[in-house]
């Protein structure tokens, strides 16, 4: 036990702090997913390490500090772990650690943070040197015991051996002498060549529980003495409240509290949330909707206009002049595409429950990044970062909406009017559409020379519209650069890099930042970046009379990889080959993430311009792949979300607020909709990337490629139910 | 006093006029399985059965069901997990999130029992839930799966391996 850092905190005390579940044992109230049996073999069970607790009976519970939001990083991480510490996989668990004791043990679990398909690409180093340093201490410790050295002494499947004198153990026996040694330092990990869990197309490690019903999500939180808050945030953004008709609905059945939130927000509090949302919708609130009350999407689209032929822009990406080079073309091709603003639509709505005391504060939230939580909720309880908590509760949903923290400080702010009483803030599902951190909303006009022989002379691309940093994050912007806005289109590297090579180029970028509030949402700027580059390459590729793969291999002869997952898709399509009649193809490749990721789509177009989109052939090459079967699962998931990207998602702007409020006028894809997903996963090996997100920038452009193939239109600008396909 | 049959119990409950049988669930009768996603039918995420058919739970007043009507949530589809629906699900492993998939299940559910060998259109045109992780595909095989008896194609399975776990 002498892994405390801080000698304020007892070993008990973590103990029953670790874990969300365990957690709530400190305020001593019920929650249905602790089984009593663990709570009571906590104290008792020896941590080896900040990653690994051995029970006596040999089971291990693996502390992972990223957030599960279905995406399996949780099962991923745990066979990382498992992989190294040679423990039997059956007898693996996993919790939470808290931030709260990240802080007090000075971050041992290193970023909290769940977001840019990090979750294991960027924590596998550490993670698995965690699970080894674990084993290498429970060898040590047998080894001890037995007075041999350590290097005879071999662990699999929870088993140290000594091979010499036939004499074996368990890890369980020997977890509280591992636990006195002092950690080695020079820890090797082993080539992934050899690994035997991780790699494999195991099951989930949180599947049954979320067939049951006993799956909790923050959402589903109850405890004594609770009560229930709805809240009202001004609909337009950098609007306040002017006056709140307080009298009319206190003296509804239930309703305890009306609460104003900072200068924009009203909430109501009862002891159901039924109540609470009923008496926010009777409530009178009178608005100062400030300064864009005028905004509407037509005035947002002429300032990206106005960008698209700015004289001032950032450059992202440039290989010689490419004025000159699209100058002397034979041919001219020149396009407009734009993106629209779009929802991330979580399933399960933003919420947080929240205690304040002059003493203490301590939040129960679904959040993707438990550390900025915890700095959130610090400051607004007005309480120091020692004496907050944040139990991380699992999450329906994220796709980076979660990575924001403003439903935890509302959580706070009302729980701070009422010292001592649990609040629980939902949103409904009208305000989770109201006040989103929208997909940022950029045009984009490309302009290319095609010589004589149909080749690129070069290629312009300037991208106007709003950046996710200047929103999320502007301390990040340096000298009006948005890194992040050119992802995909970057020159070489290992993030997000562009995978042609032409003569000349210039990718730039004009910010153009309307009011409303731009936010991470899954693939980020991958996603439009890659709609309007692989489109483009198609309509070049059809202006030059060329074969939109052969035209594509072309330009792609200095990225293997990139070239690798396109080949793949192609020949698992069978592009070579006709489509079924009336079936159409088209092509999309992409790097971001770390990741290089095609697809093919095939599609139909009835008489009557309906789409069906039949098949996608998907190919990843994410460097390792942990987990194939949860890769396929993260590949399918990005078509769905992508494709309902593509067909329905848009939030339009009137009057300075989101027009959209509900699944009836904000779309999502449905089960009829939803193609068949061929999945090739090709690990090169070598490199660590992401799989959440990356697939989803290829979803829409090979569908809209394979739309033109079918019908000769082009859309430029989504969603495609704003566009009848229908044959002039 | 107001009561509801709930998963084979006749249950007391109060609650004001017009509120959904959801909210009663989920607040009166603590069985958070049923969920909230969008309040207007949409989303599918509340679904549970009445006398076997499927609702949606946040726009079905509680005070409009009888104590005769026999209302089945996630809960009480099996003691422990054992539906064929719910083997299904686990053997394909088919949630990602999970937040929508009891209200699939349950949608499922009744599915299977009108039509025990649903056709891919039967499913499109039953399985009306949103899931915003994408999980359609997987939810389609283990329909399917039941169908057969439990039998899984290979390619259905996709050859997850499941190990029993004897961890807590």
């Amino acid at each position: 036990m002498n892994t405390i850092a801080s000698p304020k905190v007892s070993r008990r005390r973590f103990l029953q702090g670790s874990a969300a579940t365990a957690g709530s044992l400190v305020v001593g109230f019920h929650v249905p997913f602790l089984k009593p049996a663990e709570a009571a073999e906590g104290s008792a069970a020896p941590e080896v390490n900040a990653w690994v607790v051995v029970k006596p009976d040999d089971t291990v519970v693996v502390r992972i500090a990223r957030s599960e939001m279905g995406q399996g990083t949780l099962t991923g991480l745990a066979q990382l772990v498992a992989e190294e510490l040679e423990c039997d996989w059956a007898k693996v668990s996993t919790e939470y650690p808290t931030p709260g004791q990240s802080v007090e043990r000075k971050r041992p679990w290193g970023r909290f943070s769940t977001g840019g398909s990090q979750g294991i690409r960027g924590s596998h180093d550490y993670v698995r040197k965690g699970g080894a340093t674990a084993r290498m201490m429970l060898v040590q410790a047998a080894a001890d015991e037995w007075k041999v050295p350590a290097g005879e002494c071999t662990a699999a499947n929870s088993v140290i051996t000594h091979a010499a004198s036939k004499r074996t153990t368990t890890f369980g026996k020997v977890a509280s002498a591992a636990a006195k040694l002092t950690p080695p330092t020079d820890v090797k990990l082993k080539d992934p060549k050899d690994w035997k869990i991780a790699g494999k197309r195991l099951a989930r490690l949180d599947t049954i529980d979320k067939t049951t019903g006993k799956q909790i999500y923050g959402m589903d939180l109850t405890m004594p003495g609770m009560l229930n808050a709805a809240i009202k945030d001004c609909p337009v953004f950098g609007g306040k409240v002017k006056s709140v008709d307080e009298a009319a609905v206190l003296k509804r059945p239930g309703v305890k509290k009306v609460v104003r939130v900072g200068n924009s927000a009203v909430a109501v509090v009862a002891d159901t949330w039924w109540r609470a949302k009923t008496a926010l919708d009777a409530l009178k609130i009178e608005w100062d909707e400030g300064p864009h009350a005028k905004a509407s999407s037509a005035s947002i689209a002429e300032s990206l206009n106005a960008g698209l032929v700015a004289r001032d822009a950032v450059v992202g990406n440039q290989v010689g002049n490419v004025a000159p080079a699209i100058a002397a073309a034979a041919k001219v091709i020149e396009a407009t595409y734009s993106y629209p603003y779009q929802n991330h639509a979580c399933m399960e709505t933003m919420n947080a429950t929240a205690k304040w005391t002059p003493e203490r504060c301590e939040v129960w939230t679904p959040t993707q990044n438990g550390e900025s939580a915890l700095a959130a909720t610090s400051e607004a309880a007005g309480l120091p970062l020692t004496k907050c908590e944040v139990y991380k509760i699992h999450l329906g949903g994220g796709f980076g909406r979660r990575g924001m923290t403003d439903w935890i400080r509302q959580a706070v702010a009302i729980a701070k009017e009422m010292p001592g009483t649990p609040i629980k803030l939902i949103w409904s599902r009208e305000e989770d559409m109201a006040q989103g951190r929208y997909h940022p909303i950029t045009r984009c006009k490309l302009t290319a020379g095609l010589d004589a022989a149909g080749d690129v002379t070069g290629l312009a691309m300037r991208i106007s519209g709003q950046s996710i940093l200047a929103s999320v994050a502007p301390q990040n912007i340096k000298d009006g650069k948005d890194p992040l806005a050119f992802q995909g289109l970057n020159a070489a590297g290992p993030e997000s890099s562009i995978g042609y090579t032409f003569p000349a180029l210039m990718i730039d970028h004009a910010m153009r930042n309307p009011h409303v509030p731009a936010g991470f949402w899954r693939g980020v700027n991958l996603n439009q970046n890659t709609i309007y580059l692989e489109c483009f390459i198609d309509e070049l590729a059809h202006a030059a009379g060329k074969d939109p793969l052969a035209f594509r291999q072309k330009l792609m002869g200095n990225h293997p990889r990139h070239l690798a997952v396109l080949n793949a898709v192609a020949e698992r399509a069978g592009w070579s080959k006709p489509a079924a009649p009336g079936v159409f193809r088209g092509l999309a490749q992409a790097m971001g993430f770390g990741s290089y990721v095609a697809a093919c789509a095939e599609v139909s177009v009835n008489a009557a311009g309906e789409l069906k989109i039949h098949r996608i052939v998907a190919a990843t090459d994410s460097g390792h792949a942990v987990n194939p079967q949860q890769i396929e699962a993260q590949v399918e998931g990005s078509f769905a979300y992508g494709l309902s990207a593509a067909l329905y998602g848009e939030c339009t702007v009137k009057d300075g607020r989101i027009l959209q409020s509900n699944f009836h006028d904000y779309p999502a894809l449905r089960m009829a909709d939803m193609p068949t997903v061929e999945t090739v996963i090709m690990p090169s090996g070598g490199f660590w990337g992401g799989v959440g997100e990356p697939t989803i920038a290829v979803a829409a452009p090979a569908v809209l490629n394979a739309i033109f193939a079918a019908t000769g239109k082009r859309i430029r600008d989504l969603p495609l139910k704003n566009h009848s396909l229908k044959k002039a | 006093m107001a009561k509801l049959n709930v998963n084979g119990k006749v249950r007391d409950y109060q609650a004001d006029e017009g509120t959904p049988l959801l909210w009663v669930l989920r607040e009166q009768l603590g069985l958070t399985g049923t969920k909230y996603g969008c309040g207007i039918a949409q989303c599918g995420t509340c679904t549970v059965l009445i006398d076997g058919v499927p609702i949606r739970s946040c726009v079905r007043t509680a005070a409009s069901l009888k104590p005769t009507e026999k209302i089945t949530t996630i809960e009480g589809l099996s003691p422990d997990g054992s539906h064929p629906v719910q083997k299904a699900w686990v053997a394909l492993d088919v949630p990602q999130c999970g937040f929508c998939q009891t209200g699939m299940i349950m949608a499922a559910t009744a599915l299977l029992n009108t039509k025990p060998n649903p056709t891919d259109k039967d499913i499109d045109e039953t399985m009306t839930n949103i899931c915003r992780c994408g999980t359609y595909n997987r939810v389609r095989a283990a329909i399917k799966s039941v169908a057969a008896g439990g039998a899984l194609k290979k390619a259905d399975a996709n050859d997850i391996i499941h190990v029993t776990r004897s961890a807590t």
